[in-house]
């Protein structure tokens, strides 16, 4: 492993936030006290973690409808994004988006996205205008499983790879749709064959594995900002949690679940592997995990204090030239 | 005055734009080899090159999410619908993206995108392409419409739209490209959201726009013959509309008609008339008058076709019962 201490605790410190955050929205969730709908990311960090480790502020992404963990890796803040999920003034989009509309546009966030597969295309046409404007700058979508028989998916590769576009499509495969299991809606084993079919590189990676992930997206972000275009990946993972929170998982068993939990937790096989190359303690790892609960209870805090958005928001921001 | 048409109109007005800003570019299907359908993009391509007028697949949904993609990385893309039909294919990025996406991230973004859309009738071309979709449209939150009846408002309209930080829709109607009118040369800029009064008049106020605006001009030559003088409104911005001179108008003449193209049953009339009669009631001396399509498909057969068209005759026999 040639990575240095301080990226390791980076990595860490982004993945632990992911989960930590995460497990305490469902908690306050559960609680009564968050309202909508809440799609956890839980299994899944090492994804974004890994993706974005590659990109600078000024990259852009697109997510999805279990966006939280996309907008952490990227660098946005859990204080606003927690009173944004409260619905709250101080919230990143002032309470107007909630869980499934995050945006952070100061750190290239371009948005969670309510509708399934609705992010290609944005992130296509950001891609464009780096492109364009010469800016050397990528753009990477994240979608799921489900997500990739959107036509919106054949649409907006092909273009992007007619075009040859920096964009980076991954595909977050954790085996599910809601309820339905991924091989009874798709016919082939790995959506990253459909690669092929717009004359772009497929690549599969361990999406439990940080560090598998970090290797595949390098490689990608390198080939887009060369002016070679697209890259479509596929990153293996599996949807530890259900599709939300409260649901009932009526489609699965219990020790389906275990068995993946037991094998393939991301942050457990990030710890191991470190500590067993005597390159970060348990002890390090421990303090980046306090210090990231103590900020996300302190979120949490902030949020329940802060204020709810005022009537005379309703309008604002609606039209950038006033309109009633 | 020089007259050019209505397509010259808005070329200028593109030519203009894209001289004026170089983050404005345009991309559409067959607008770069062949000019656009309507010759409406002819010559801009050798003007500013294939990167800033670029053909694109048969994929609207990735052409306008990548126009929206786009603007949110900076640009000021104006994207070309090929005809209005066309934008029943990618309505999740018209109505749940470009329009949403600024109020949903908190102001976070600007989405400063144009969709031009040829609508309305041309000679049988049936159900899937003459029709004119501008209400579907007044009913989203976050968009602009725009819809000129002349060369002049064509360009005015076309350069506000693309100055605009607000997505706006504008359509134009296929049967006016080759029509001709005085344009004035350089800047000219008609404002979004303000009606025209195009003839002023005391017995009667005719809102229209678009094709049908020429039609109640021609009814009112013939209303005039009769002793009724009509006061005509373009309503040129359909969203927002401009309620303050179709009050204006009311409060002199006491007496509405309202003319449109599209079919009749939930369009920009029927919200004209239902607004009208809720906070104006009082200054209307008889009933409101909407014309516009029977609640058909456009059949081909030009036998048929021509019952679904409104013709001078009818504004006139409408107005002058109006004014009995
Ligand atoms: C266009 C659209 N269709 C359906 C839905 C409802 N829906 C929300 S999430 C989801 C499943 C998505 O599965 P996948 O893309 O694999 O992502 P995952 O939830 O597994 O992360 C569905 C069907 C939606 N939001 N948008």
């Amino acid at each position: 492993m040639k990575h240095d201490a301080e990226f390791l605790r980076h990595l860490y410190r982004r993945m632990t936030s992911i989960r930590l955050f995460e497990e305490k929205i469902g908690e306050l969730f559960l609680g009564g006290e968050l309202p909508g709908f809440v799609h956890l990311y839980i299994g899944e960090e090492a994804i974004a973690v890994g993706v974005c480790a590659n990109l600078t502020d000024q990259d852009y992404i697109t997510s999805t409808h279990r966006g939280h963990g996309h907008c952490i890796a990227k660098g946005a803040q859990v204080r606003p994004m927690m009173a944004e999920i409260f619905g709250k003034a101080t919230g990143y989009c002032k309470g107007k988006g909630g869980s499934m509309h995050i945006a952070d546009f100061s750190v290239g966030m371009l948005g969670a996205n309510g509708v399934v597969g609705g992010g290609y295309n944005l992130a296509v046409g950001a891609a464009l205008a780096a492109q364009m404007r010469k800016t050397g700058q990528v753009a990477v979508c994240f979608f799921g499983d489900g997500a990739s028989n959107r036509g919106t998916f054949h649409e907006g590769i092909n273009m992007a790879a007619a075009w040859k576009l920096p964009v980076i499509f991954v595909n977050e495969n954790n085996q599910w749709a809601s309820t339905t299991p991924y091989r009874t809606t798709t016919a082939i084993e790995d959506i990253a064959d459909r690669a092929k079919a717009y004359g772009i590189p497929g690549v599969v990676c361990d999406g439990n594995d940080v560090f598998s992930v970090i290797e595949t997206a390098k490689a990608a972000v390198e080939r887009a900002r060369a002016g070679d275009g697209p890259t479509l990946i596929e990153a293996k993972t599996y949807r530890i949690k259900g599709h939300f929170v409260g649901d009932p998982e009526m489609y699965r068993t219990k020790a389906e679940v275990q068995k993946h939990l037991d094998e393939n937790d991301p942050l457990k096989n990030f710890a191991n592997k470190v500590i067993a190359a005597k390159l970060l303690k348990q002890a390090d790892l421990d303090a980046i995990r306090d210090e990231v609960a103590r900020e996300i209870e302190q979120a949490v805090g902030e949020a329940r204090q802060a204020p709810y958005p005022d009537e005379s928001e309703l309008f604002a921001d609606l039209y950038v030239e006033g309109v009633k | 005055m020089r007259e050019i048409s209505f397509s010259e109109a808005t070329l200028e007005a593109m030519a203009e734009e894209m001289e004026r800003d170089e983050r404005v570019f345009v991309m559409g299907e067959d607008i770069a080899r062949q000019g656009g359908i309507f010759g409406q993009f002819k010559g801009l391509p050798q003007k500013f090159g294939t990167d800033r007028v670029r053909d694109t697949p048969i994929s609207e949904t990735a052409i306008v999410g990548a126009g929206v993609g786009a603007a949110l990385a900076g640009m000021r893309p104006v994207v070309d619908m090929h005809f209005a039909d066309f934008i029943t294919v990618c309505m999740d990025e018209v109505v749940n993206q470009m329009a949403k996406i600024r109020y949903m991230f908190g102001g976070q973004c600007t989405v400063p995108v144009v969709l031009r859309a040829p609508d309305g009738i041309i000679r049988s071309a049936a159900a899937q392409h003459s029709q004119t979709l501008e209400s579907w449209f007044l009913h989203v939150p976050g968009l602009k419409v725009v819809i000129p009846s002349n060369p002049a408002d064509a360009k005015g309209l076309l350069k506000s739209a693309i100055r605009s930080d607000d997505p706006v829709l504008y359509f134009e109607h296929k049967a006016l490209f080759p029509t001709k009118g005085p344009v004035p040369e350089g800047e000219h800029l008609v404002p979004i959201g303000k009606a025209n009064i195009v003839r002023p008049g005391s017995d009667v106020t005719i809102v229209s726009y678009s094709m049908m605006l020429h039609r109640t001009v021609e009814a009112a030559a013939q209303l005039a013959e009769r002793g009724i003088e009509a006061e005509i409104i373009d309503l040129r911005t359909i969203s927002p509309i401009d309620f303050e001179t179709i009050n204006a108008s009311l409060a002199k003449t006491h007496r509405l008609l309202i003319v449109h193209e599209a079919v009749k049953t939930g369009g920009v009339g029927a919200e004209i008339a239902a607004r009208v009669a809720e906070e104006n009631l009082d200054l209307l001396d008889a009933p409101i008058v909407r014309l516009g399509a029977p609640y058909v498909p456009i059949p081909f057969s030009p036998n048929l076709e021509k019952f679904v068209k409104i013709t001078a005759d009818d504004v006139t026999l409408a107005a002058s019962k109006l004014c009995e």
